[in-house]
């Protein structure tokens, strides 16, 4: 059994940023050699409540206990980072924090050397990190620099940093959403078998299909309190999700589209990698109407490259593409529009919104040309109020008013206005680039609805996803994209789609 | 032709370049430290001048050089305090900030040598540093004259490119200063402040930059003109970008420049019947705008160059 030796207590934590509590009395207890996983929505105050066990923020009230090998307890300073990593806590950012000009040994050793020697004696630090790679099974090269590994490797970069340090007590804020679920299994096993030699671990992810394979217990957060406590063998999803949102909710099951006829084609496009990252190399992909194309794959793979082709921001370097069996040499963003391309962005707050204009401006700031928004040039400002003021009904667009700056809208809001102005045009084609990616469930199973509901009105739908579960549960296709290929999948297989978004062939 | 051969066999030339080089390989030193630390520092032109005249002040009313030195560096280092304190706590603009310095400093400068010397019609002049002559060495032939002949403050120079690399690729306050360049959010996660760091920076490379102003007026001349550092400071910032951050090449870029400048100087009295001088006189500038093309277009900047970091953000 576990045991039962208290490492952290967390008690009464409280932190307000103006009149929002961000942190309500929060008490979490950690025990030796235990796996507790953190889980909540966004906003639920995963993040407040380590930054404030980091001493990034120093807390309104509460206070963090720690004991140490001797079973010695301590009370840590609030607001001293310094604090935290001499009580040997340490954290794995979602957000890795290197320094990528630097090689690993630097980047690990930073802060751990006197910074006024003149020089380093690196070979027992050498020894050191070797022999806690072997342990751990995290391997990296360790002089290389660090903007040449990937995602993976950099993952284990920043574990071996806290590593390094001794810690007692490890954080990994998602760990995995940036890893292929080969990755992720390699991860878990490493802390798994770290776990075992005594680490205490608070993994904070969104993936209920992790934490209930890999935390010994559960706590939820939400609105910024403890929700509940539950030990991981008498979790399951339901009632896990039930603590998180506070009401019932259904993972939709899938209904397969009735595809109809082509209504995109790619022939052999290629774009050949540039500065702002992969590119793609003979693209083959016919799309149907009523269909839900899936795309899997980790980010940085070329997906970026493909959906600014389909939007017209990227000329292919070769390869021809055809909407509804016409020839388009060169699409421009304003082709693509008026093909009936609809376009939901990977990055909403930068490409899918201008965050100056408001509510209202960014809901027709694509057809500025039509004669409902403008007339000889002037806009029509009442029309273009009303039709916001319906479409904000419609979609459940929430925020300060449709005459406010979209600045102040939330990311859910910003998700659902910019599906409502794509899907109000009817478009034929809807390129969908990390939909849901940072939403919220609620906000997340209604853009999931939305596309479904396109679907089946008669569009075909191109979903661009590094969330597998996410792929799995919309599209009737499934491809994967690596190194810039497409490759279609039968399988619907988890490990099977794992090896080819790993570059492997099934 | 043959005489544009014989410019660059003359040991005079390459003596020239070294020397005009001298006040650069300071500048660009100053502007790397800080450029590494993710801080631009405009202010450089007018910390030149702040070196130039307080080095110079301090000599003049002290007799001694190494004071007038000594001067030279803390008040640029002063300068330094005020832009690290403006940029790094207060995270303001670096751009207007910089700029904003190089104006005070300027101004402040011509006021504080009007004020302490009224009534003068040609300037005050000291004795400056004379050439080190080093037995044996400067008499070789050729590298004697090049190397063995420069002053006490052009080997100050070349020994801080020494330094300034082992600090920078061998010591953990350099791999620290580099990575609060790169990603501060990695600094302060490792429990190192973020703040402290580029200030030491900033001053430190502020302090180097001065060293580059009192060189022209204790080195190359002998006493404190308006308008003297011309331009100097803003060839260091394009400088460092050629040199993509590193002192090694630094070094290169700085004495590229010198050349270009001893050549042009040369190219004048060879050629000036012909080609009107000021022709010649853009020769270094625009030689520089084509090296910077050149090697700019791969340059790696310093990927939190410019961004003010605070605690407690991302």
């Amino acid at each position: 059994m576990k045991d039962p030796t208290p490492v952290l207590s967390l008690r009464g934590m409280v932190k307000r940023f103006g009149p929002v509590v961000a942190a309500d009395h929060i008490d979490l207890d950690l025990n030796r050699g235990e796996v507790l996983a953190l889980l909540g929505e966004n906003g639920a105050g995963k993040t407040t409540l380590m930054n404030m066990l980091f001493g990034q923020y120093t807390p309104d009230a509460g206070s963090v206990h720690v004991w140490d090998e001797h079973g010695v307890e301590h009370i840590l300073p609030s607001g001293q980072p310094q604090a935290a990593i001499e009580a040997r806590i340490g954290m794995v950012h979602q957000h890795f924090t290197l320094a990528e000009n630097l090689s690993v040994v630097d980047n690990i050793l930073l802060g751990t050397e006197r910074l006024l020697h003149l020089n380093r004696n690196r070979r027992t630090a050498r020894a050191k990190l070797e022999a806690l790679m072997t342990h751990s099974g995290l391997i990296v090269p360790l002089d290389a620099r660090v903007r040449d590994l990937s995602v993976g490797e950099r993952q284990r970069v920043e574990i071996l940093k806290a590593l390094y340090r001794d810690v007692r007590i490890l954080v990994l804020d998602e760990p995995t959403a940036v890893l292929t679920p080969q990755e992720a299994d390699m991860l878990f096993t490493s802390v798994r078998s770290m776990v075992a030699n005594g680490l205490s671990v608070i993994f904070i992810s969104h993936k209920l299909r992790e934490v209930l394979a890999f935390s010994d217990r559960i706590a939820v957060l939400r609105h910024g309190a403890k929700m509940g406590e539950m030990t991981t063998e008498e979790a399951d999803t339901r009632s896990i999700i039930r603590m998180m949102i506070g009401e019932e909710h259904d993972m939709p099951e899938r209904i397969p589209g009735t595809p109809q006829d082509v209504v995109l084609s790619l022939d052999a496009i290629t774009v050949t990698p540039g500065k702002d990252g992969r590119g793609v190399t003979n693209i083959d992909l016919d799309l149907r109407r009523g269909e839900i194309i899936g795309i899997a794959g980790v980010s940085g793979n070329g997906q970026s490259a493909l959906a600014r082709v389909l939007s017209g921001l990227l000329v292919p370097d070769g390869g021809t593409l055809e909407i509804a069996g016409k020839r388009i040499d060169r699409l421009t963003p304003g082709k693509a529009l008026a093909q009936g391309i609809g376009r939901i962005p990977e990055d909403r707050h930068h490409d899918g919104i201008i965050a100056a204009l408001s509510v209202a401006e960014n809901l027709v700031i694509e057809r500025l040309d039509a004669p409902d928004v403008q007339r000889a040039g002037f806009l029509r400002r009442d029309a273009i109020a009303s039709h916001a003021e319906a479409l904000c009904t419609a979609y459940d667009v929430r925020g300060p008013g449709i005459a406010a700056n979209s600045a102040l809208l939330s990311g859910g809001n910003i998700q659902k206005l910019i599906l409502a102005r794509v899907l109000e045009t009817h478009p034929d084609v809807i390129l969908a680039n990390q939909p849901t990616r940072g939403l919220d469930f609620r906000a997340a199973s209604e853009v999931s609805r939305r596309l479904i509901e396109a679907r089946d009105r008669g569009a075909g739908v191109i979903l661009i996803s590094e969330d597998l579960d996410e792929v799995l549960s919309l599209a009737d296709r499934v491809l994967v994209m690596h190194g810039g290929q497409l490759t279609e999948t039968a399988s619907r297989d988890r490990s099977a789609i794992g090896q080819l978004m790993a570059g492997q062939a099934a | 032709m043959m005489d544009i051969l014989q410019i660059f066999l003359s040991d005079n030339f390459w003596a020239a370049s070294l020397r005009i080089a001298t006040p650069l390989i300071f500048g660009v030193l100053g502007a790397l430290l800080c450029e590494r630390s993710g801080v631009l520092n405009l202010g450089i032109e007018g910390i030149f001048v702040v070196g130039a005249m307080m080095g110079w002040l301090i000599a003049y009313l002290t007799g001694s050089l190494w004071l007038g030195v000594m001067a030279a560096a803390l008040s640029g280092a002063l300068f330094g305090v005020f832009h690290a304190v403006l940029t790094v706590p207060l995270g303001l603009s670096q751009h207007v900030s910089g700029l904003g310095i190089t104006m005070f400093a300027t101004a402040l400068m011509s006021f504080s040598y009007r004020t302490a010397f009224p009534q003068v019609s040609s300037p005050p002049r000291i004795e400056p540093f004379r050439a080190l002559d080093i037995p044996v060495l400067s008499d070789l032939p050729f590298v004697g004259p090049v190397l063995f002949q420069q002053t006490a403050m052009t080997w100050l120079a070349l020994g801080l490119v020494a330094v300034v690399w082992w600090v920078m690729e061998r010591t953990a306050l350099g791999v620290a200063i580099k990575a609060v360049g790169d990603n501060p959010d990695a600094v302060n996660a490792q429990g190192l402040s973020v703040i402290r760091l580029r200030m030491g920076a900033v001053i430190a490379g502020s302090a180097l930059m001065a060293l580059g102003g009192a060189f022209l007026t204790m080195s190359a001349f002998d006493a404190f003109f308006f308008g003297m550092v011309n331009g100097r400071g803003w060839i260091c910032i394009a400088l460092v970008i050629f040199a993509s951050w590193q002192p090694g090449k630094a070094l290169l870029g700085a004495l590229l420049f010198g050349m270009f400048d001893a050549l042009q100087v040369r190219l004048q009295t060879e050629a000036g019947a012909l080609i009107p001088g000021q022709v010649f006189l853009m020769v270094p500038y625009v030689l520089s705008i084509v090296a910077l093309i050149l090697a700019a277009r791969k340059a790696d900047y310093p990927r939190a160059l410019l961004k003010p970091w605070f605690k407690g953000q991302r």
